[in-house]
């Protein structure tokens, strides 16, 4: 196991730079998620960690070594892929002993540590297949043991999730927490799910357009969104933005609508700002801003609400059962607000 | 996945037999009619003794007291057993020495991406282009400065000339269809460029390596331009050359020996391509199955 630092780490295309300079540091067995919309450099960084991308600029460092210039299969990593990459002429026992075979390990090394990951992973009774007698989940196993056969000081992950149902995910999101809890082995994840983000990750880098937006814990960048795009990021449903003016009263939306100042408003009357709330921090509520209901989507276990407010589209979740329909005037209080400067993005308060 | 449910039924009920009789039937009996009649007519010109070759009144289409004299001739009195083993030899190494060719530079042009490597591919194929019947003239000052006329060496060094294209074409199109992520995944599991070659990338090219080498083996069988110019003497002749300048005797054509050595000829051929031909097949679609 190791720590993974990056520091100003760049990378162009030839003329089009992709990542502009990220730092990074990942403790000794961490489960890091790097996360943002596609396009935004995510898999480029990983496959620089990995080795499978030259580094335009900066320093990679596994543990204290800079690895700018070592091949992959030198840096002690091992990575599962998005489509598995499984080798289809080889069975799922062969494709784990693969990276094994290539180090020389003798057989019965080879064969107690595949046996190991295979107990690990319940791909005991299918060392004998091959990849395509296998469901996606088993095939995503198997990928997984193929990195944990090798012990590697560091695990890569690249959006391996994103070829399964929904079901199947979230069943496998638990298994590579749990994997990571039992084996503490740092691991690097990629996704563009913020809820995979959210559920898995010890740490959480937001990337967009080649920069990290924010770093920090899932409910950290949940409670305490550096700007406008990790807090639209981060958060399902997404947060709503309602464009405002500061006043001596406090924030005035549109004509009608009034909030209060969230407590450590710096800024100064007059000011444009942008108003984020949460759908969940929206409360039915008599004394609460008035809204029309367009769409009501009842899931259970709480109830979305798409309403108009001062003319802007924005989402409400609530838990208490409302016999709402569409057109119904409603009142939602506001409970907790972030301000935004609309420019910059940067958060106010 | 192979678990699907066959759905070869499709949208078969909207068509009628009569239909059915007009689309598929009857032009597949024409074509077939088309392609096998030549193969009919040599098999039964290789049977027919030769009164019946040359008689008026006997039926064109049938032999009446069929014959194994012209292959008796064939084998016994002409080297064509010498000219089948020249074949033989020639096309099986200069097969190999071209699939071995083609792969390093398919492999390269495909996956080491090194500067110009479209241009060299490109450049390949053009090659591929130019007609053996403008080639064959520079080809054969080389074969003579070299001291190789009249050697099975000539051909054996010449057919790589137009079969190296063509494979490294076909190999293209199939290393291009194996997933770029299972040599990344080699490379993190430490293989080297060599292993991943030869552990990953020809496994998996088995079909395309067939189709390629059933591909090359049929063109260099077949090959008449370069085996009429580079030999000339009998003993290292190839079939194709041998069969017409030894049976055709200045007007006089030996037919039913002419067409029992076209048989034979043919024989190994098509062997090779029903035993393969379902690798032929997903080898010239390019498909590798994860």
């Amino acid at each position: 196991m190791a720590s993974v630092t990056l520091s100003q780490v760049r990378k162009s295309f030839g003329s089009t730079p992709v990542v502009l300079g990220v730092d990074i540091e990942i403790a000794d067995g961490e489960f890091c998620v790097l996360v943002g919309p596609s396009g935004c450099g995510k898999s480029t960084l990983l496959r620089m960690i990995a080795g499978l991308e030259e580094i335009s600029g900066g320093d990679i460092r596994i543990g204290t070594r800079v690895v700018n210039n070592v091949p992959p299969k030198e840096r002690d990593i091992a990575m599962v892929f998005q489509n598995y990459a499984l080798y289809p002429h080889m069975t799922v026992y062969e494709n784990m002993a693969f990276s094994l075979r290539l180090a020389k390990a003798p057989k019965e090394e080879m064969e107690r540590r595949v046996d190991e990951a295979a107990r690990v992973l319940g791909l005991v009774e299918y060392l004998g297949r091959y990849p395509r007698q296998l469901s996606g989940g088993q095939r995503q196993r198997v990928a997984m043991g193929r990195a944990i056969v090798r012990k590697p000081q560091v695990f890569l992950f690249d959006e391996p999730l994103s070829n399964l149902d929904a079901k199947l995910r979230v069943q496998m999101r638990t298994e590579i927490k749990e994997l990571h809890q039992r084996l503490k082995t740092t691991s690097i994840y990629v996704t563009h799910d913020q809820i995979e983000a959210m559920t898995m990750a010890d740490k959480i880098v937001v990337m967009n357009a080649g920069v990290t937006e924010q770093i920090g814990s899932p409910l950290d960048l949940y409670d305490n969104p550096a700007n406008l795009f990790v807090a639209g990021f981060i958060g399902s449903p997404a947060m709503n933005f309602l464009p405002g003016k500061i006043t001596a009263a406090g924030i005035a939306i549109g004509a009608d609508i009034h909030l209060p100042m969230p407590a450590n408003n710096l800024a100064e009357p007059g000011r444009e700002v942008i108003v984020g709330v949460r759908p969940e921090h929206l409360a039915v509520a008599d004394d609460g801003v008035p809204a029309e209901v367009v769409v009501v989507e009842p899931t259970g276990a709480d109830t979305q609400i798409f309403c108009k407010m001062a003319g802007v589209e924005i989402t409400a979740v609530v838990r208490e059962r409302h016999d709402f329909k569409p057109g119904t005037a409603v009142r939602l209080r506001p409970e907790l607000t972030y301000i935004f400067e609309p420019a910059s993005g940067r958060r106010l308060a | 996945m192979s678990d699907k449910a066959p759905d070869t039924a499709g949208m078969d009920y909207l068509q009628t037999l009569p239909r059915r009789w007009v689309t598929v039937y009857i032009p597949m009996i024409v074509f077939l009619i088309l392609l096998l009649f030549p193969f009919y007519w040599m098999a039964m010109t290789a049977f027919k003794p030769n009164e019946e070759l040359v008689s008026r009144a006997a039926n064109p289409f049938w032999i009446v007291s069929p014959t194994l004299a012209h292959f008796e001739k064939l084998l016994f009195r002409t080297d064509y057993p010498q000219w089948m083993w020249n074949t033989v030899l020639v096309s099986v190494v200069s097969t190999f020495a071209s699939l071995a060719a083609s792969v390093f530079a398919a492999y390269a042009i495909e996956r080491l991406r090194f500067r110009g490597a479209k241009q060299t591919g490109l450049a390949i194929f053009l090659a591929y282009l130019v007609p053996p019947s403008i080639l064959f003239i520079p080809l054969a000052a080389i074969v003579v400065q070299l001291g190789l006329f009249d050697t099975r060496w000539a051909l054996i060094l010449t057919y790589p000339t137009f079969l190296i294209p063509f494979c490294t074409w076909l190999l293209m199109g199939y290393f291009r269809s194996i997933p770029y992520e299972l040599e990344e995944c080699a490379l993190i599991d430490g293989a080297t460029r060599w292993q991943i070659l030869v552990k990953i990338i020809l496994p998996l090219a088995v079909p395309g390596l067939i189709s390629a080498g059933i591909f090359a083996f049929t063109l260099s069988w077949n090959e008449f331009i370069y085996a009429l110019t580079f030999v000339s003497s009998s003993e290292t002749k190839t079939v194709p050359v041998g069969v017409v300048t030894e049976l055709v005797e200045g007007d006089v054509y030996h037919w039913g020996a002419l067409m029992a050595g076209a048989l034979l000829g043919s024989l190994p051929v098509a062997v090779l391509y029903s035993f393969f031909v379902e690798y032929y097949v997903s080898g010239m679609t390019g498909a590798v199955k994860e």
